[in-house]
């Protein structure tokens, strides 16, 4: 292949927002997301989708970015880690209790594997039963798939339990979301 | 709000950008650079015969090519040597670019420039390099036999023959009780940051300035590196560490070929550039390290305590020594631990192999070292017929020891002179902690379940903070803000929240006012770098006296202001008052403004500092003699020798005769690093070093074939564990202070490492009661040990044995 590739256009809803773009066909989501939108929050750790670092959802559903044409999500809606937060209506964000987890917990040193982290946890949590205490196997099978050379995984582990307790009826409010209002999370 | 944070696990300042992706790492900058990729050499030891091009000249979107032939002047000479050593008698290192010659598989021959990197990868494909293959030299064992040579003109493959004694160990041995004389190994693994390395560069020829930045743990070197090779001046290079992702002391040797060839670049190009390694390339190309041959003769008496030690360890550099024998010396000094040992003679000869360079992966020579003490101690136990944890007992040096002098001399050159510890606490923490004397219980139990459960343990001397030295600013502005520069690099340690902490309590001001920047040679020019666990040694003492001098100014000039005494006056929530004396008060953002006399109100707070507003002496300069305008002090620290911090792990493992699935089930961690800034902190380096120590132990090694190709270079093959691989672990704390810093405090990063090969290959050792003198060791591998008649039996095993019968 000497001349340049043949391209598409597609259209994404990345974060929320519909985004238009022409791109090479060969052209990795993870690529797509970080050099042509500009959304570098996803970064890649090995290009074959192996330590997770890249992972985003693809219509709620974690998916290793970096093992993905862009091409592929044409009509698709993708949440990044830069997507996991959400507009207080007061020019500030309200982090996902996954993300506060984080922070509280000291479940990052590094941070590069985090994002992958944070939007595999954050689909995981979102899709158990939130009412129930979370279990040991549950924890494991969330973060069993990424790779965290920093902190030995107990913090995050722990990171998990917190979010997962922070998400439960008992504890958000009476509508049984945490943080109550639109209903995410 | 508190002002004094020392010792309070104060929440990550970091962390708010990072967990909503506004991290900056390396491949974030530069979304219109130009890309670099490499065409690397396919085979571990071979002569370059051509290199053609022309294939890759049509591919769209490329811009440049370089060769070997393309360098000039310090650039086409060989990379250097950066830490020179008189026992390192044949130095070699390779060139940016290949000339001639390659000596491992990875090392880079070709670099190519196009507008983006699928492109780049597209022309690197297409070039043709013409090699003659020579023979191959992998491992320790094939290097010491030297039936060929790495390096033609180095005949036996030794680089270094390190050497140090205390005494006539032949005399002390023959003198011995008893003796013992076995031999061990350990295998290579890797630092394996989520983050390969990068860089960046932007030339400005307007005024001739570079800025570079770097995935790295030396940003200050890296540009006296940059600037030599170039023939730049010093002024006009810049380097930065942005937001790391991780080190492990990959990223503290440098400079690598990237981080010169892509400056050189950039400025032949007039064009920014930039190279993001991928995880292939970082396999192959950066450095490993760990693969030892050791060889140990002790001498004890009959009741355990070593009379000598006497090591010869083959310790494997890879291709080239770059990075000097530090590993070797580290191996060699920390190799004794928390013992007396009362004749010591250790030589470390480091070896040439056709293999990726070795240089420090957090614990760096450590790991080695304790893995050959421990296992000693193991060896005389067994013999013996003693506990484990008793024979190290005797052999400990004791509390009212210290400071306790080795006779050697360590990595910076400085005496092995142990400032402070308890090494008898952490043992019998350690036991506590861990259950040591319910041990047969657990065993008997898990046996009722069909598993074989054993114990090990292992401890630790860790030299940390070594010189020469590191420095610290910090600024008061006039809007209160505290600004706050060291020059070393942060890969993930939390250093903006320590150093804040650091400086929070000991000017008297709330951390939220604190900014921290390290790594960043525009904000601080003068540092070493991050390894041998010396951040917070070495800044955060640096950072201290540097807010210990912006005190003292900020004392005296409110003094003058509030007509006090210096010395009755104190600093909280970053206001002067006066002790006592409610009301007689003085913002430290006011006594900043006041610091500066002005002849200018450029803003409000401005006019309380310019010449009309301000009553002075008429006979007095406005700034006295000596002294400097602004409320800012930049200060040094610089030890006499390093601090040794300590530690003792004990890991419990189960292992399914069915699968020889090796478990570990419990895992405990007594660790002493001195005085702690953040607690939280310390404890997640302690986590994360326990995670490498385990994976090293039973997971991680580099596969090289004979033909010197890794044959697991990919996340898919070499098995860095997941959450899934990592046990629990209980920790508990000791603090015995260094008396040689200001703040008290000993380094924690490496410490988690250290112990977890010597721990396990130990805990096996004793579930299985087979001699464990390979580490690491997979299932299958303990699979063979099981089922080969003659592998040896401990005597532990013997005595157990008759006590079933």
């Amino acid at each position: 292949m000497t001349s340049v590739d043949t391209e598409r256009s597609i259209t994404v809803t990345v974060n929320g927002v519909p985004r238009k773009a022409t791109l090479p066909v060969r052209r990795l989501l993870s690529d797509a997301l970080r050099h042509d939108l500009g959304l570098t929050g996803t970064h890649v750790g090995c290009e074959h989708g192996v330590c997770g670092a890249c992972t985003v959802l693809v219509d709620g559903t974690p998916v290793r970015s970096c093992l993905v044409f862009a091409v592929q999500v044409d009509g698709a809606s993708v949440t990044t880690v830069e997507g996991l937060a959400r507009d207080d209506h007061q020019g500030g964000q309200v982090l996902h209790p996954v993300q506060e987890a984080f922070r509280e917990c000291h479940a990052l040193q590094c941070g590069f594997c985090t994002p992958g982290f944070l939007v595999t946890i954050a689909a995981g949590l979102e899709a158990r039963d939130r009412s129930a205490e979370i279990t040991e196997e549950e924890v494991d099978e969330i973060v069993g798939g990424n790779l965290c050379r920093c902190t030995g995984y107990a913090n995050i582990k722990k990171a998990v339990r917190h979010a997962a307790a922070a998400m439960r009826p008992a504890e958000a409010d009476h509508t049984g979301h945490f943080g109550g209002g639109d209903g995410a999370w | 709000m508190t002002t004094k944070l020392f010792g309070e696990p104060v929440r990550r300042r970091e962390d708010a950008r990072l967990i909503v992706g506004k991290g900056r790492y390396l491949d974030d900058i530069g979304a219109h650079a130009l890309a670099a990729a490499f065409v690397r050499s396919p085979h571990a030891h071979a002569r370059i015969t051509g290199i053609d091009v022309e294939g890759a000249l049509d591919v769209e979107g490329l811009v440049a090519i370089y060769t070997y032939e393309d360098l000039t002047g310090p650039m086409a000479e060989p990379l250097p040597v950066l830490i020179p050593h008189p026992q390192l008698h044949a130095p070699r290192t390779g060139y940016p670019l290949a000339n001639g010659e390659v000596n491992h598989v990875g090392e880079p021959v070709v670099m190519v420039v196009a507008t983006d990197r699928y492109l780049a990868e597209d022309a690197a494909e297409r070039i043709v390099v013409g090699y003659e293959e020579l023979p191959v030299i992998v491992g320790v064992d094939a290097a010491r036999e030297a039936r060929d040579a790495v390096h033609a003109e180095i005949p036996d493959n030794v680089a270094a023959r390190h050497h140090q004694e205390t005494g006539d160990v032949e005399a002390a041995l023959a003198g011995s009780a008893r003796t013992l004389s076995f031999t061990q190994y350990i295998e290579r693994s890797a630092c394996m940051p989520l983050e390969g390395k990068g860089v960046h560069a932007r030339w400005d020829p307007a005024d001739s300035s570079l800025r570079v930045y770097s995935s790295t743990q030396a940003s200050t070197s890296v540009r006296a590196a940059i600037a030599a090779k170039l023939e730049l001046s010093l002024e006009d290079v810049e380097v930065i560490a942005p937001d790391v992702g991780g080190g492990f002391g990959v990223k503290i040797m440098h400079p690598w070929p990237e981080e010169l060839l892509v400056p050189m670049a950039a400025i032949r190009l007039g064009h920014e550039v930039k190279w993001a390694e991928d995880r292939r390339e970082h396999f192959i190309g950066s450095a490993h390290e760990r693969q030892q041959r050791q060889e140990i003769t002790v001498g004890f008496d009959d009741d355990g305590r070593i009379t000598a030690l006497d090591v010869h360890a083959w310790h494997d550099n890879g291709a080239y020594t770059p990075y000097g024998i530090i590993i070797p010396i580290v191996t060699a000094t920390q190799l004794v631990g928390p013992y007396a040992i009362p004749v010591y003679r250790v030589v470390v000869e480091s070896v040439y192999t056709n293999t990726v360079i070795v240089t420090p992966y957090r614990g760096a020579g450590r790991p080695q070292g304790c893995y050959a003490m421990e296992r000693t101690m193991d060896r005389i136990a067994d013999v013996l017929g003693l506990d484990r944890a008793e024979v190290r007992r005797r052999n400990l040096i004791r509390a009212d020891q210290f400071p306790y002098d080795h006779h050697l001399t360590f990595q910076d050159g400085r005496p092995v002179i142990y400032d402070s510890g308890d090494y008898p606490g952490l043992l019998s923490k350690l036991t506590d902690l861990v259950g040591w004397d319910a041990m047969e219980a657990r065993r008997a139990e898990a046996a009722s379940r069909g598993k074989l459960l054993g114990a090990g343990m292992a401890m630790y001397v860790e030299g940390t903070g070594p010189g020469p030295y590191e420095g610290g600013h910090v600024q008061v502005l006039g809007s209160g803000k505290v600004l706050v520069a060291t020059g070393l690099t942060s890969q993930g340690q939390g250093h903006e929240t320590s150093f804040a902490q650091i400086v929070a309590s000991e000017l008297g001001v709330p951390i939220e006012d604190v900014e921290v920047t390290t790594g960043d040679t525009r904000r601080f020019p003068y540092a070493v770098g991050t390894f041998a666990s010396r951040a917070a040694v070495m800044s955060g003492n640096a950072i201290a006296l540097a807010a210990r001098g912006v005190r003292e100014k900020a004392l005296r000039i409110a003094a003058e202001v509030l007509e006090a005494d210096p010395a009755d006056l104190e600093i909280e929530d970053g206001v002067v008052g006066v002790r006592g004396t409610p009301g007689a008060t003085i913002p430290l953002r006011t006594v900043a403004v006041l610091s500066n006399p002005l002849r200018y109100a450029f803003d409000e707070a401005a006019k309380q500092a310019t010449q009309f507003a301000r009553a002075g002496s008429d006979d007095k300069p406005p700034v006295a003699v000596g002294d400097a305008p602004g409320l800012e002090h930049r200060d040094y620290y610089s030890p006499i020798r390093s601090t040794f911090a300590s530690g003792a792990h004990a890991a419990v493992v189960e292992i399914d005769p069915a699968t020889w699935e090796i478990d570990v089930v419990s895992y405990a961690v007594v660790h002493d690093c001195g005085n702690v800034v953040n607690p939280m902190i310390v404890e997640g380096q302690v986590h994360g070093g326990v995670a490498q120590g385990v994976a090293g132990a039973l997971y991680e090694r580099m596969a090289y074939d004979a033909d010197g190709q890794l044959q697991n270079a990919s996340f898919m093959d070499f098995l860095m564990p997941y959450a899934s691989e990592i046990p629990d672990v209980v920790i508990d704390h000791q603090q015995t202070p260094s008396p040689l810093n200001p703040l008290g405090i000993k380094g924690a990063g490496e410490a988690g490492v250290i112990p977890g090969t010597a721990a396990i290959a130990s805990a096996i050792e004793d579930a299985t009661g087979r001699r464990i003198a390979a580490m690491p060791i997979s299932p299958t591998e303990l699979y063979d040990v099981m089922r080969s008649v003659d592998h040896e039996r401990t005597a532990a095993s013997g005595r157990r044995a008759d006590v079933t019968a």
